[in-house]
Parts: C-alpha cells; structure tokens; sequence
C-alpha cells in the first residue's frame, strides 16, 4: 500500500513580471505536429541528502527525467536529449542562464531542486522560463513524502503542460485497468493499478476468476468490476484499501459494465434476464436495482455525462449496436450515432464536450463525436482497437489493441488529433483500461 | 479552426481541433445498417463438436456422464451465424438429441454456456453470449426439458476454442455449450 498522500503546493515567492515580445508556438493543424523544443536538464538539490527514495542529487536527475518522458508522450513538447543539457547549480535555479539556453534551441526550459527537509519530507521546486523572452511563466513547489517523489515530478508536468497549453492537467493521475496472460483460449485476467505513464504497477487480484471492465470511483479507493467468482458472472466493487471485495446485487442473473455516477453514489450497470439486457441503476451501497431501459434488445456499457444528469449509453435496438442518450432516470432515449457501421462502448469526456466510442464495421476504431452526435471523428487504424477511455483533462484517450491471431492486447493512448499514438507500458499483455481523475 | 491559448508572456500553443469542426460538416443521413449476411456456421453447425467435449472413449462412457452424453447426442455443442442467436436446422438436430438424453437422465442438471466470435465488443458479446445460451436453453425447455434443470452462463469472447482471426474460427467459437457434470 501507498503511505497517505501528503503533497502540498508551497507557495514559492511570486515571479516576476512577463514581458510579452516573444512569440513563440507549437501549432498542431491539419494534423501535422510541431512539438515545442523544451529544456529540462536535472534538478540539482542545495545538499545532497539520504532518503527512503534515494539521495536527493539522485532524485533531481529521476524527477526532470519522469517530467521529461510527460511532456514527451504529450506529443506537444519536444525535450532536448538530457545527455546533451548543461548542468545547472542550485543558485542558478531561479536565475538561469537564458543566453545558453538560447543556444540550444529551447524555447521553454523547466528548472528545479530537490530538497530533503528535517521532518522526512522532500519538497520539489519547479520553474518555467521562456527562453527567448528571458522572463519566468510560473513556478509551484510539492511537499512530499519520498514514496511519492513521482508525484511531485508529475505535477511539476502538469504545471508546465497547464501553463503552455491552457489545457488542464493530466499527468498526476492513475489507470485501473486488467493485465493478461496465457493463451487465447483462456486468458488469465487480473486487476492492476499503476500511474498513467505505466510506473508503481501492483496486481489487485490473483487471476482465479476472469475480470472485466474496472471503472474507478471518483475518489478512487474503490473500483467497480465484472467478476466470474465462484463461476457467477456479477458486478462487484473492491476496496483499494483493503483488497476486499463485494457482490453489488445478490440474485442470480449476470450482471455486467458497471460505471460510477460522477458523484460516486450510484452504479449504473447491465443486467441479462432470460436473455435480455437492460441498463440499471442501483445506490454504491446496494440496495434495490432501478431499471432504466426497457427494450427488448441489448442495452449496455451506459456513461453518465460529468454533471451526472445525463447517461450515454449503446442498444441494438434498431438492429446493430448504436448509441444513444437519456436522462439519468432513464427518461428521454434518443439516438445520436447515424454513420455507416456499428457503434460500441461510448464514453463521456470529463469535460462533457465529446463522447469516446468503438466504431465497429470491418474492424474496430477508436472514434469521438459530440454528445448531439455531430462532429464524427475516427483517431485510431488498426484490426481491433476497442473501450476507449478519456483522460482527467479530455485531451487524451487510452484504449486497448488486439493483435490479429494472436488475441493478445496492450494498452495504447492517442490524443484528439489522432496523431500522437502511443503504447503505454504494462508488465503483461492488458485491456480494458480506465483512466482515473486527477488524484486528490 | 484552430483554437490559440496565449500565454501571460507572449508563448502560444495552438491546438488543433480542426477535425472535430469539420468532421460535423460531413454528417451523414441517418443510416440503418443491413443485417450481416448469414456465414458459414449457419450451415455447418454440426459434426463439429470443436474440442469441447473430454476426450473420453464414448465406447466406454459411464451411463449419465459427460461422455455418455456427448456420445449419445452426438455434441454438447451448437453453433450460431454471425450476430445471430437462431437454432437452425443442424443444432435442432443436436438439441433434440441432447433432450432425449436429458429425459432419460432425470435427475442432472446441466449449465449451457454462451459464447461469441472476437468480433463484437467485449460487453456486447458478453449479452450475445447470454442470449445464445437462452436460446438454446428455451429450445430444450420446449422439448420437455424443465428449465429448473439447465442454468445458464455467458463468457462472451472471453473463452474461444479456436484461436485464428479467421471465418472458420469465428464460427466454431459462436457456440453454446450444454455442460454436463463430469
């Protein structure tokens, strides 16, 4: 288990005043992506110093190095190669040396310490410069506990994505998704958690029953699944904390793709009775299900939209799979999804703007619409790529692949544009990714 | 359309969300697709068995076992075309077979499990699998079989028998199972 998070923000002492005659950009248009040059050479620390994690010289080499691989696998941001950076001593932290920074290129650089403090704690600096303006953007400080020094860097990334961007941030985040192993006939399916960027991987479950479609709760200690315990395919919810588990609905017909409202009280998910799948509501606690589609087609893989007011949600009801959206009491069911092919596994964004899905039709692509059904967009090309899910900004989305055959998956991420697709890391093969919100 | 995002010191980064703003400029009619054609397992159902039987010699097979009833019905399993949960012809076939035995064995019960092609989404084929193995189940149960006696279980694409990217693997795995206590 993780130690309890403690990561402060310190208020460093204000920057300075901007001046404004540099114009420097990053246009991503038409596809075509030109990633900011970016400095982020190794954080020296004031006096080197023992920790849980590591020295503190060690660290300030980790942490520019975890920010550089964000901004990286952004696609927005090109980082100089660390091999070729200055090294820079700690007076210099706030007062850079922007003329030879001038010269390598960079148009951002991103300075920092690391600093063990007397009570255990380390706390991470961390600046933004424009390099031609010579002119400080931000700066923000963590406290930490060493186990997390990750975290500080993540956010450091975050603080410099958010400032140059104006998108909010994502890399301080966690995905749950399902690790796999075996061959095809009979994978081994486990629960693992791990950061965003693949690091602090832990198994949550032993592989003794085949695991579906995890979904955290908005605070993220808990997570709902699909388990095949004792060989009864149901919806459980699993205690992070604990490693402890529990039926959401105990009567025997299966029940299935659970998702959290955003508020964390209800679980909306799909029940098969006699044949026929609809969508239901039930409180986290348990409790009665409220049954909120009717048809006698197969209703499944429903998402509340952010302000948990509506559910956007796929029914074969008109023949092949399509999605559709209804108030949150089930109320109101319109279909949005009007292209060629077949639609699967929709998504809300975080930000409410778009909704992820699986087009079906010849293979499986990863594609986005608005919730009106407008502004169809493919992102992804290969044989199968299916359950898209969005990051805690909405910029980026994580899927997973499967191979042609062989069955075996990995997870993959991809941003709006379509352009910047990447394989995220895993231990094993992995599916059914679900990225988590920002962590508190 | 680009979106620009100024910074206080003067650095931009546009963003491209282009394709989200054109892409609504070419929304298509609404569109309902065609059933898929009927494919292979819709006529060839039955002598495959696709491995899911024990492997015991059915000379040899204990009375009221699993290899007893294989043997005796010929497979415990039926095939389905694609996205389809009708019994045709050939699994009517197995099914009536597999209700004489279970007529005659009064006192199994037996679990019918569902499963689906790689084809579908994973939840989608989770329901497909469910409502094959329901159709094979209310099959039985209309042949006289109580439906008290056969419960079912859906594995979705999660459990293929046959493991290529391929029409003939695809229809072996559109199957449902009737399982009989070993």
């Amino acid at each position: 288990m993780r130690s309890p998070l403690s990561l402060l923000a310190t208020a460093l002492i204000a920057c300075a005043a901007a001046p404004a005659d540099a114009q420097i950009r990053v246009d991503i248009t038409g596809g075509i992506a030109s990633p900011m040059p970016i400095a982020i050479p190794v954080m020296p620390t004031p006096a080197t110093a023992a920790t849980a994690a590591g020295d503190t010289a060690g660290l300030g080499a980790q942490v520019a190095q975890v920010v550089t691989n964000d901004l990286k696998n952004s696609g927005l941001f090109n980082p100089l190669p660390a091999g070729s950076l200055r090294p820079v001593a700690f007076t210099q932290v706030t007062a850079p040396d922007f003329p030879g920074w001038t010269s390598t290129g960079a148009q951002a650089l991103v300075q920092g310490f690391v600093q063990a403090n007397g009570d255990g704690t380390l706390t991470v600096g961390c600046y933004l410069y424009d390099v031609f303006a010579q002119s400080e953007l931000t700066r923000q400080g963590f406290v930490v506990s060493p186990a997390n020094w990750r975290r500080a860097a993540h956010k450091c990334a975050d603080t410099v994505y958010t400032r140059l961007t104006g998108e909010g941030p994502y890399f301080d985040s966690r995905v749950v998704y399902v690790s796999e192993t075996g061959p095809k006939t009979r994978r081994t399916k486990r629960l693992a958690i791990m950061d965003q960027d693949g690091a602090n991987h832990r198994f949550l479950t032993n592989g003794q029953s085949i695991v579906l479609t995890p979904r955290f709760a908005p605070g993220q200690q808990t997570i709902t699944y699909m388990s095949y315990t004792n060989n009864r395919p149901r919806v459980y919810v699993y205690d992070v904390g604990s490693g402890r588990q529990r039926l959401v609905v105990d009567q025997p017909n299966m029940t299935f793709s659970p998702r959290f409202s955003p508020d964390g009280r209800f679980i909306v998910f799909s029940m098969a009775v006699n044949g026929n799948t609809d969508i239901y509501r039930v409180s986290a606690s348990g409790g009665t299900p409220q049954r909120l589609t009717t048809s006698p087609g197969i209703d499944s893989s429903a998402s509340y939209s952010p302000d948990g007011a509506r559910i956007v949600f796929e029914s074969d009801r008109s023949g092949g799979q399509q999605l559709y959206v209804m108030n949150a009491d089930g109320s109101n069911q319109q279909r949005i999804s009007f292209g060629g092919g077949r639609y699967g596994t929709p998504v809300w964004s975080p930000r409410g703007d778009l909704i992820a899905f699986t087009k079906i039709g010849g293979g499986f692509r990863i594609g986005i619409m608005a919730p009106d059904g407008s502004g169809e967009k493919t992102l992804t090309n290969a044989w199968q790529d299916e359950g898209p899910t969005w990051s805690p900004n909405g910029r980026v989305i994580m899927f997973f692949r499967t191979g042609q055959g062989s069955g075996k998956a990995d997870l993959w991420s991809v941003d709006l544009t379509g352009v910047n697709e990447r394989r995220v890391p895993t231990p094993l093969d992995g599916s059914d990714p679900a990225w988590g919100p920002l962590l508190p | 359309m680009t979106q620009s995002v100024s910074t206080r010191a003067g650095l931009r980064l546009l963003l491209g969300v282009a394709l989200i703003a054109t892409a609504a400029c070419s929304k298509k009619p609404p569109k309902e697709l065609p059933p898929p054609p009927p494919t292979a397992g819709e006529t060839t159902g039955g002598g495959d068995t696709s491995g899911m039987n024990d492997g015991s010699a059915t000379g040899a097979a204990l009375p009221g076992s699993r290899a007893d009833f294989i043997a005796q019905a010929g497979s415990d399993t039926v095939l389905f075309g694609t996205d389809m949960i009708d019994i045709d012809s050939t699994a009517r076939a197995i099914l009536d077979r597999q209700a004489a035995w279970l007529k005659k064995y009064p006192a199994v019960r037996v679990t019918i499990e569902g499963h689906a092609d790689e084809r579908g989404t994973r939840e989608y084929n989770l329901a497909l699998g469910d409502r094959r193995a329901n159709s094979a189940k209310n099959y039985l149960a209309a042949a006289g079989i109580s439906a008290s006696r056969i419960s079912t279980i859906s594995y979705g694409k999660e459990r293929p028998v046959a493991t290529g990217s391929d029409e003939s693997a695809w229809a072996q795995n559109r199957r449902a199972v009737t399982v009989v206590p070993q």
